[in-house]
């Protein structure tokens, strides 16, 4: 019920500001006092946003901004819907998609983040590693116990307990989803061929929890004995949670930490090409952590209201500079400075 | 034709005919009655129209596969929701025996004597106060308070007693017994509280001739008081078993969401009310008419489960006479 209320109280906010515009087009506001920029989408990277947007208020306390973290693929729903102002996905918009904006999409990488398989394990006296097979089969529901021999077999001085393996998995349209799979799929044959396949939701193995939201995932990872789940590693952060070493494509078992999404992304650099949208479903490099994930911000081309595009504009600025200094403590990975100045280039296009 | 308000033909007595304005008022009120009747009523079947007139397009597209089906997966167009009624269907009456066994004692307990009115008033009113709270803070208190609680329990009875399956897996967080307790808590104000009403309805009189054949205070109970409070107890457990099928928010919270069938209590299932709740944000048109059938399965679960127990409380009074 309350979930209903909230998704209808939205629903009336969304209708709102689509009346805004036009209200305001009579009335052009010669300062940017009083305006509202509504933003809607990705969790993953909601607690930074969040961040940035409490700071920003800090720096031009005229501009309101909101965002509401509804899971990348609602943002892109409500983004080609026209009703927000901008939105974020994890996941980048198709050329489909780009052409089906009623505005224009720009796109602007802003963050990127790791994906961590998070676990609850009371007791184990050390961090689980997993070969890159075995996390692929345990996502798929096909090792039931704790205590299977495939995990036993990289983690030999571990108590693994004899419990049933409880996995949980995003119920919404998840951009992390998105980024997970499509790791999986060019990790593993067997998840591309007979697996789940890649997708912003999946089908998932029988008796998986099926939760919303990357906080949902995270909370419900540390009240469930025995579970496993994947979330953006500043949640495992936040909540404490232990996060499993992972093979990556060298062999090399690496566990998500600050500075190890940077080095990924810098070893991979060469591959974002020139429209920025990219997946880097596998990333090359001995210190690379395997499933890594930028973050877009959705703009519009065209806005009818030019100081709530100016606006828009320089907060997005603000957070490509100063806004990459709170990254790093909040679990998430500062842009390379080659890749700001192309996402810069790309805020330009918006008008 | 009979007439109430003929005027008698002696002049002196205290009956006045009623004045043109009591007449007014009389019928003004009789009519703004009937108006409300008329519009409960209306509403509920323009719910059941809108409902179903949603849900229409579903029903045709997947027809009673969608009842019969264990798959919920949206990529793939496959909705089955025969998880979601066995988990609300299953964590209901689970919550019912709990809830209604606990509900029952307290209203014995509350009603008999035992205690000394005051007393008795104040417990009544910790009950209904338990309807107070709303079920978020149920939900939470579940997994803070209750799943926690009931770990080493569940754990030693998973290694000991695995082989039944009503153990057989190890309980990992939220999962049916956890909602099942939570869930038999939020309907016990309502079991009680009903219970207690249909005890105190039994004439003095009957109690009195119980004790005055020489009955002992557990036998009266037992022997006289139930079996005569009996219908208005089944009342009272209909009611919490339909409050305990809708419930969501607690649900959703709680029974881990996972589309599974197992005997076992420890083990996440889903409800469909939580299915509803968790799936209806981000619906799009597609789905929209899948969850409109599953509400409209729900609605039809509800009915049947409070005609079954009107029909049987109509049938015991029917023997009772």
């Amino acid at each position: 019920m309350k979930k209903l209320r909230i998704a209808a109280v939205g629903a009336i906010f969304a209708g709102l500001t689509l009346l805004l515009p036009g209200v305001q087009a009579q009335t052009p506001a010669s300062s940017e006092a009083g305006i509202v920029l509504n933003g809607a989408g990705a969790t993953f990277p909601a607690p930074l946003y969040r961040k940035w947007i409490a700071a920003y208020r800090n720096v031009n306390p005229a501009v309101v901004l909101d965002y509401k973290a509804v899971g990348s693929g609602e943002g892109v729903k409500r983004f080609l819907a026209d009703s927000v102002d901008f939105a974020a996905s994890d996941a980048a918009l198709s050329d489909e998609q780009i052409a089906a904006a009623p505005q224009g999409a720009v796109l602007v990488p802003v963050t990127a983040g790791l994906i961590a398989l998070v676990y609850n394990l009371p007791g184990l006296n050390g961090p689980l590693q997993l070969r890159r097979d075995t996390y692929a089969a345990l996502l798929m529901g096909r090792i039931p116990r704790w205590n299977d021999a495939r995990i036993q077999a990289t983690n030999p001085g571990l108590n693994l307990p004899d419990r049933e393996i409880v996995l949980v998995a995003r119920l919404d349209s998840s951009g992390t989803t998105y980024a997970l799979t499509n790791h999986l799929s060019a990790a593993s044959t067997q998840w591309r061929d007979r697996g789940p396949g890649t997708g912003k939701t999946v089908g998932w193995a029988a008796g998986t929890m099926l939760v919303r939201g990357n906080e949902g995932v995270a909370a419900r990872v540390k009240m469930t004995a025995g579970s496993i789940g994947y979330v953006e590693f500043g949640f495992a952060k936040h909540l404490g949670l232990p996060v499993a070493h992972l093979e990556n494509k060298e062999g090399r078992y690496v566990a998500p930490a600050d500075g190890v999404g940077e080095a990924t992304l810098a070893a991979n650099l060469a591959r974002i090409p020139a429209n920025l949208r990219v997946f880097i479903p596998d990333p090359d490099g001995a210190e690379a952590y395997p499933i890594v994930s930028l973050t877009w911000l959705l703009l519009k081309e065209r806005y009818t209201d030019q100081a709530k595009a100016q606006a828009l504009k320089r907060f997005v600025n603000w957070g490509l500079q100063e806004g990459q200094n709170m990254s790093s403590e909040m679990g998430f990975i500062r842009l390379p400075g080659d890749l700001i100045v192309r996402s810069q280039a790309a805020l330009g296009r918006v008008n | 034709m009979n007439k109430p308000f003929a005027v008698l033909p002696l002049n002196d007595s205290v009956c006045q005919p009623p004045t043109a304005t009591q007449l007014v008022v009389d019928r003004g009120f009789r009519g703004l009655c009937y108006f409300g009747v008329f519009l409960i009523l209306l509403l509920v079947v323009a719910l059941v129209v809108e409902i179903g007139g949603k849900a229409v397009p579903g029903m045709q597209k997947y027809g009673t596969g969608f009842i019969a089906g264990t798959v919920w997966d949206p990529n793939q167009l496959q909705y089955g929701i025969l998880p979601a009624i066995w988990g609300t269907l299953y964590s209901s009456l689970l919550a019912l025996l709990i809830g209604g066994f606990f509900g029952v004692m307290m209203a014995i307990f509350l009603t008999q004597d035992f205690l000394p009115p005051r007393l008795a008033a104040l417990f009544r009113t910790i009950i209904e106060l338990l309807a107070a709270i709303p079920s978020v803070v149920y939900g939470l208190w579940g997994i803070f308070v209750v799943i926690p609680a009931i770990r080493p329990l569940a754990d030693w009875l998973h290694q000991t007693l695995g082989w039944l399956p009503f153990f057989k897996s190890s309980l990992s967080g939220p999962g049916l017994l956890p909602a099942a307790l939570v869930l038999a808590i939020m309907i016990l104000p309502t079991i009680a509280a009903v219970s207690q009403d249909a005890l105190r309805a039994v004439p003095l009189k009957t109690k009195q001739a119980a004790y005055g054949m020489g009955a002992t205070h557990w036998e009266a109970i037992l022997k006289v008081m139930l079996p005569t409070a009996a219908t208005g107890i089944f009342g009272a457990l209909v009611l919490g078993l339909g409050r305990a099928l809708g419930e969501t928010m607690a649900l959703a919270m709680l029974v881990g969401n996972s589309n599974q069938i197992s005997l076992s209590l420890f083990s996440p299932a889903n409800t469909l009310a939580a299915l509803l709740a968790l799936n209806f944000p981000e619906a799009g048109p597609a789905e929209v008419e899948v969850l409109m059938y599953a509400s409209l399965v729900l609605m039809l679960i509800t009915l049947v489960v409070n005609l079954v127990g009107s029909s049987i409380m109509m049938m015991s009074q029917r023997g009772a006479k």
